[in-house]
C-alpha cells in the first residue's frame, strides 16, 4: 500500500484573460502552486470562498483539466502515466449540482450501469445485480431504478451519483461541495451516508467545501485555499480552535450561527490577510 | 464523527415517494392536449398513408395518356364525371391518380433530403459546439457560408448544370439545407458541454465518440426532430419550385410541382388543373408545420405538466 492515496506536488494552474485583440492579456493563476497529502482513509477538507481555485483543483485531480504545472499522484502513481479509465478505477468524483450530474435522458439503472459498461466488468447479469447492490448501500429504493433523473428528489438523485462513483470500488472519492445544492435536512443524510460509507468501504475523501459546518462535521484534516494558494493547514482541532492565518479566522467568524443574540457575523477586511499572505 | 447528528437517519423517509407516471403515457396525454399537433398528426399521417397505398387507390394509371379524355373537369363541377373524380390533365391522364403518386415524391424528397441535411447538419453542428476554439471557428464560418447562398439561387444553378432527376433533387437540397440543423446544434451542444454528467463520463474515461453520440446527441435529439419537420416542409416547397420552374423532377413524373407547371397555361379558364395540386401541397406543408410546431412546444419546458 501506497504511503499516501492522493499527492499533489506543487500543482498549478494559470488561465490567460483575453482583454481585446491589441492587449496583453492579463495572467490569473487559478491555483498556485498547491502541495497536499492525503493519506489513505484519510478525509482532507478544503475550504475556501468562492473564487478561490476549489473547483479548478479539483477539475486537474479529475484529470478534465491540464496543470500548468506540477503533479497529480494517485496511489503513487502520476495522473498522466495512465488512461483516464484505469485512474477511473482508483478515484471518482461526486459533483455539486445532482441536476446536471446525472443524464436526463437515461434511467437510474443506466446511469448506474454505466462504469461497468465502459469497463467492459462482468456481464450484463452480474452488471444488474451488481446496480442492485449498490443501490441498497447507498439508500436507494429499487423501485427507482427504472425512473428518469427528473422523477427523483435532490437527495435520490445525490445518492445515485454515489452508488455511480462507488460501483467501480474507487479508493478515493473526490467531492466538490456534494451537499451545497440540497436542502439543509437532506443535507445531513448525504453526509451521514458519505461518512458510512467510509467506514464500511475504507474510503479516501477529497472533501470539498466552502461550508464550515460539514467541514467541521466530517474531516480529519483541514487546508484552507485562498486566491489559489494553501495558507494554512492542519487537523481539525489546529484549524477550528486555534486558526493561525488571518484569512481562516475571518473564514471561521464569518460562520452563521442558529442563535439570534450573536446577530450577523462580523467579517474582517481583506487587506488584514492580503498583507499577510 | 460528532454525535449531535446522529439522530439523523440516513435513509430516506417514507414520504419520498412520488407518483411514478409512465414516461409515454405523460407524452400520450401532452399529445392529445395539443390540437395542432393532433391536426398536423392525422393529415400527415392520412397523406402517408395515401401515399403508401397509391398502387391500390389510384383508379387509374398515373402515366397513361388518352387524348380524348384530356381536361375533363373534376366531379363536383358541371360537366364532371365520377369516372375521373379530379378530373384529367391536357393529356387526359387521370388527376387524382397523378396526385397520390405524387405524394410519393414529395414525401420521399421531403425526407430524405431532411435525412442528408441532418446528418450532415447535426455532425457539424455537435462538433463545433463540443470542441470549441478553433474547431468551432471554422465551422462557424462554413455555416455562415452557406447561410450566404441563396438556396433557390444555387439549387438552380446546379440543376441547370448537373440536370434535373429525382436523385439529383434529393443530393442537391440534402447539401443545401442543413444550416438550421447545424445552428441549432451547435447552440445546444454549447448549453450541455459543461453539464456534469459529460465530466463524469469523460472522468469514467468514456470515448470522446461515445459522449458525443451516447450522452450528448440524445438530449438535443427533440430539438432536432422540429428542425427536421421544418426543413422537410422546407424541401418539398423546393422542390415544387424547382419542378415548376422545369430544373427539378422531370416530365412525366407526376410531381406536385410540376403539375402546377403543366397547368399554368390554363389556369385562367380550367382553374382545378393548378387549384388541385397547388391545394395539396399547402395542405401537406400545413400539416408538418403543424407536427413541428407541436413537437416544439411538447418538448418546451413550459409546455410540461
Amino acid at each position: 500500500m501506497s504511503e499516501y492515496a492522493l499527492e499533489l506536488s506543487n500543482l498549478s494552474r494559470h488561465f490567460y484573460l483575453k482583454n481585446g485583440a491589441f492587449k496583453e492579456p492579463t495572467l490569473l493563476k487559478a491555483v498556485d502552486g498547491i502541495s497536499l497529502r492525503i493519506r489513505p482513509g484519510e478525509t482532507l477538507g478544503l475550504v475556501g470562498e468562492s473564487g478561490c481555485g476549489k473547483s479548478t483543483l479539483a477539475k486537474m485531480i479529475l484529470g478534465l483539466l491540464e496543470p500548468t504545472n506540477g503533479d497529480v499522484l494517485i496511489n503513487d502513481k502520476a495522473r498522466g502515466s495512465s488512461s483516464r479509465l484505469s485512474m477511473s478505477r482508483q478515484l471518482q468524483p461526486i459533483f455539486q449540482d445532482p441536476y446536471s450530474s446525472l443524464n436526463p435522458r437515461k434511467t437510474i439503472e443506466q446511469i448506474i450501469r454505466l462504469p461497468l459498461q465502459l469497463h467492459k466488468i462482468g456481464d450484463a447479469k452480474s452488471q444488474q445485480k451488481a446496480v442492485k447492490d449498490i443501490s441498497d448501500l447507498v439508500g436507494l429504493p429499487e423501485r427507482l431504478l427504472k425512473n428518469y433523473p427528473g422523477q427523483l428528489s435532490g437527495g435520490q438523485r445525490q445518492r445515485v451519483a454515489i452508488a455511480r462513483a462507488l460501483i467501480l470500488k474507487p479508493s478515493i472519492l473526490v467531492c466538490d461541495e456534494p451537499t451545497s445544492a440540497l436542502d439543509v435536512s437532506v443535507q445531513a443524510q448525504i453526509l451521514n451516508l458519505l461518512m458510512d460509507l467510509k467506514k464500511e468501504l475504507g474510503l479516501t475523501y477529497l472533501f470539498i467545501s466552502h461550508n464550515l459546518g460539514v467541514v467541521e462535521h466530517l474531516v480529519d484534516r483541514v487546508a484552507v485555499m485562498y486566491r489559489g494558494k494553501i495558507v494554512e493547514q492542519g487537523t481539525r482541532e489546529q484549524i477550528f480552535q486555534n486558526a493561525q492565518h488571518p484569512y481562516t479566522q475571518a473564514l471561521l467568524s464569518s460562520v452563521l450561527t442558529p442563535e439570534p443574540a450573536l446577530g450577523l457575523p462580523e467579517v474582517l477586511d481583506s487587506s488584514t490577510w492580503d498583507k499577510a499572505s | 464523527m460528532s454525535d449531535s447528528t446522529s439522530t439523523v437517519s440516513t435513509a430516506p423517509s417514507a414520504n419520498t415517494f412520488l407518483p411514478v407516471v409512465p414516461e409515454w403515457r405523460r407524452m400520450m396525454n401532452r399529445f392529445l392536449g395539443h390540437r395542432g399537433l393532433l391536426m398536423g398528426s392525422i393529415i400527415l399521417g392520412l397523406i402517408v398513408v395515401l401515399a403508401i397505398l397509391a398502387p391500390w387507390l389510384a383508379p387509374h394509371d398515373p402515366y397513361l395518356q388518352n387524348i380524348s379524355q384530356r381536361m375533363i373537369p373534376p366531379v363536383w363541377h358541371e360537366k364532371g364525371s365520377w369516372e375521373h373524380i379530379f378530373g384529367t390533365d391536357k393529356l387526359g391522364r387521370d388527376y387524382l391518380s397523378r396526385l397520390l403518386y405524387g405524394a410519393r415524391i414529395s414525401l420521399t424528397i421531403g425526407l430524405s433530403a431532411a435525412l442528408i441535411s441532418g446528418l450532415i447538419g447535426t455532425t457539424l453542428g455537435v462538433l463545433a459546439g463540443y470542441f470549441g476554439g478553433r474547431v468551432d471557428a471554422v465551422i462557424s464560418y462554413i455555416i455562415t457560408t452557406r447561410l450566404a447562398m441563396p438556396v433557390v439561387l444555387v439549387a438552380l444553378a446546379m440543376s441547370a448544370l448537373v440536370g434535373g432527376s429525382l436523385q439529383m433533387v434529393i443530393i442537391l437540397l440534402g447539401l443545401l439545407l442543413w444550416d438550421r440543423f447545424a445552428v441549432v446544434a451547435r447552440s445546444t451542444t454549447q448549453q450541455l458541454r459543461d453539464a456534469e454528467f459529460i465530466a463524469s463520463a469523460k472522468v469514467l474515461g468514456a470515448s470522446t465518440t461515445y459522449i458525443l453520440v451516447r450522452e450528448l446527441l440524445p438530449n438535443i435529439l427533440s430539438a432536432l426532430i422540429v428542425v427536421m419537420t421544418l426543413e422537410m416542409a422546407h424541401a418539398i416547397l423546393l422542390e415544387a419550385t424547382l419542378s415548376f420552374l422545369g430544373l427539378g423532377v422531370q416530365p412525366p413524373m407526376p410531381s406536385w410541382g410540376l403539375m402546377i407547371s403543366e397547368g399554368k397555361a390554363y389556369m385562367f379558364f380550367k382553374t382545378w388543373v393548378i387549384a388541385i395540386p397547388g391545394i395539396a401541397l399547402m395542405v401537406l406543408v400545413l400539416a408538418i408545420n403543424l407536427v413541428g410546431d407541436g413537437l416544439r412546444d411538447m418538448n418546451a419546458p413550459e409546455g410540461r405538466n
